[in-house]
């Protein structure tokens, strides 16, 4: 534990609870990016640098911008009673719940589970080769997943003629 | 520094509250928008989780966990795309993406 992990775990959790907590959305977007800076660093210090790189390229290229896209199209203005909902005892005490549960569970079962502490020694052509050999069938899903995102997201969000309703 | 009993229990530890802060952020806010937006950080979570693991576990260099992790980010984006565009077709046919007020199938 250095003290790198736990500047990036607060960062993460800082920007993870401030997009919970803002009031504007536009706030609450520029905050949840943060937390996905941070998360693609704690991947880079787990020694992931392509899922570290791909979490920047994804999240905070193409995500956040899908997420302050649709925020200006729905134009969507601070409610009058607030930004809770009226349930919003029942949920925290759902997620509090969730949180002691998993939190349990880890600290209970950290003794078993054999460890090792040596860097893996991964390069990007070992991630390519197994992208295209072990990994061929996923993705070739994935890439049939996201076509069919992608005309499926235009499709939904596409302007209804008059009367096709 | 020795307040985790491992490198393994810290980032297992992160994940699980960020797990937890994207649960009450789809449970507890009232903008569809910002649900979605809980929703993407319990996916970081388990990819954390996944990364982690894979990193500490054995055999690294099967690269099970951190392919797993990759397509994972794939299908939330994808998710997240088409969650984003019914959203806008939402506040397009009811005006209000308030989702105490979109509690009806019928529009």
């Amino acid at each position: 534990m250095t003290i790198v992990f736990y500047l990036l775990a607060a960062l993460t959790l800082a920007g993870a609870l401030a997009a919970f907590l803002l009031r504007h959305l536009i706030h609450a977007a520029l905050a949840v990016t943060v937390s996905f800076a941070g998360l693609a660093l704690l991947f880079l210090s787990l020694d992931a640098q392509f899922a570290g790189f791909a979490q920047i390229l994804i999240y905070i290229g193409a995500v956040a911008i899908l997420v302050v896209f649709a925020i200006l199209l729905t134009r969507a203005d601070i409610p009058k009673e607030g930004v809770f909902s009226r349930s919003w005892l029942v949920g925290l005490i759902i997620a509090a719940g969730v949180f002691a549960v998993l939190g349990w569970a880890v600290l209970e079962s950290i003794g078993g589970i054999p460890q090792q502490n040596l860097a893996p020694a991964i390069s990007v052509h070992d991630i390519g080769s197994a992208l295209v050999g072990r990994y061929v069938l996923p993705l070739e899903i994935v890439a049939l997943l996201l076509t069919s995102a992608t005309i499926g997201a235009v499709i939904v969000a596409m302007h209804e003629r008059e009367g096709g309703k | 520094m020795t307040a985790f009993p491992s490198p393994l229990a810290g980032y297992l530890l992160v994940a699980a509250l960020l797990f937890a802060i994207g649960l009450a952020g789809a449970l507890v806010r009232r903008n569809a928008i910002l649900v979605l937006i809980g929703i993407e950080l319990m996916l970081n979570a388990a990819n954390l989780n996944l990364i982690a693991f894979w990193r500490y576990g054995p055999n690294p260099q099967l690269l099970t966990g951190l392919m797993f992790a990759i397509f994972s980010i794939a299908v939330a984006a994808a998710e997240a795309a088409v969650g984003l565009g019914l959203v806008i077709s939402i506040y397009r046919h009811a005006h209000t993406t308030d989702l105490d007020h979109i509690s009806r199938m019928k529009g």
